[in-house]
C-alpha cells in the first residue's frame, strides 16, 4: 500500500496551496475602489483639522461622527456635517466594494470591522476614537 | 485492490473538497488588515518611511 502516503502527500500539498490562497492579499484594485480612495483622499485635507480639533471622531462601526459640533465655528457647522456624511457614504461604499471585488459580499461587515479597528489604531495623537468604554482622546 | 484504491481516492477527494470549501468561507483577517492599512496610508497620504518617522516623533512627543 504505497498508494495511501502518496494521496496523503498530495492532499497536504493541496491544503497548503489552498491555505496560501486564503492568506493572500485581498483585491483592492478595482476602478470603483480607486475612485473611492481618490475621493476620500481629497476630503481628508478638509477633515484633518476637524479630527485635530476633536470635532470629528472615529467610531467603532467604521464611520466618523461629528461628536462635538460646538468646537466648530457656527458658520462652518453645516459644512462639517456635509463632510462627515459624504465620508461615511464613501466608506460604506468602500467596504461593500472590497467584499464584492473579492467575490464574498458576506464579508462586508467583517471588512467594516477591520477598517474600524485599523482607523482607530492608526488615528494620530490628539484625535478622538470610540472604544468599548466610550470616546477617548489619543 | 483496485476497489480499495478507488475508495481511498474518493475519500481523499471528498476531504479535499470539504477542506477547500471550509478555507474559502473563512474571512482572511490578516489580509483584510493589510488591505485596510494600505488604503489608510493612501487616503491619509502616508508614505512607508514617513509613517514610521511620524509615529516615532509622536511617541517621543507623548513622553515629554
Amino acid at each position: 500500500m504505497k498508494f495511501f502516503p502518496r494521496i496523503l502527500f498530495a492532499m497536504c500539498l493541496y491544503g497548503a496551496a489552498m491555505l496560501a490562497a486564503a492568506q493572500g492579499n485581498l483585491d483592492v484594485s478595482t476602478p470603483e475602489i480607486s475612485a473611492l480612495k481618490q475621493s476620500m483622499k481629497q476630503r481628508h485635507a478638509d477633515l484633518r483639522p476637524l479630527y485635530e480639533a476633536g470635532a470629528v471622531g472615529f467610531a467603532k462601526d467604521g464611520t466618523i461622527v461629528l461628536r462635538d459640533a460646538s468646537s466648530v465655528p457656527l458658520a462652518q457647522r453645516s459644512r462639517a456635517q456635509t463632510l462627515v456624511t459624504a465620508e461615511n457614504k464613501d466608506r460604506a461604499a468602500l467596504y461593500r466594494e472590497i467584499s464584492r471585488a473579492n467575490d464574498h459580499p458576506e464579508w462586508e461587515s467583517d471588512i467594516r470591522k477591520t477598517f474600524a479597528e485599523r482607523f482607530i489604531e492608526r488615528a494620530r495623537s490628539g484625535w478622538w476614537v470610540q472604544g468599548a468604554g466610550g470616546w477617548t482622546r489619543k | 485492490m483496485l476497489t480499495i484504491r478507488h475508495l481511498i481516492l474518493a475519500a481523499a477527494t471528498a476531504l479535499a473538497v470539504a477542506g477547500c470549501v471550509t478555507i474559502n468561507i473563512y474571512f482572511p483577517a490578516a489580509a483584510a488588515e493589510r488591505a485596510a492599512d494600505r488604503i489608510i496610508d493612501e487616503v491619509w497620504q502616508i508614505r512607508g518611511g514617513a509613517s514610521a518617522t511620524e509615529g516615532a516623533a509622536e511617541d517621543s512627543g507623548g513622553l515629554q
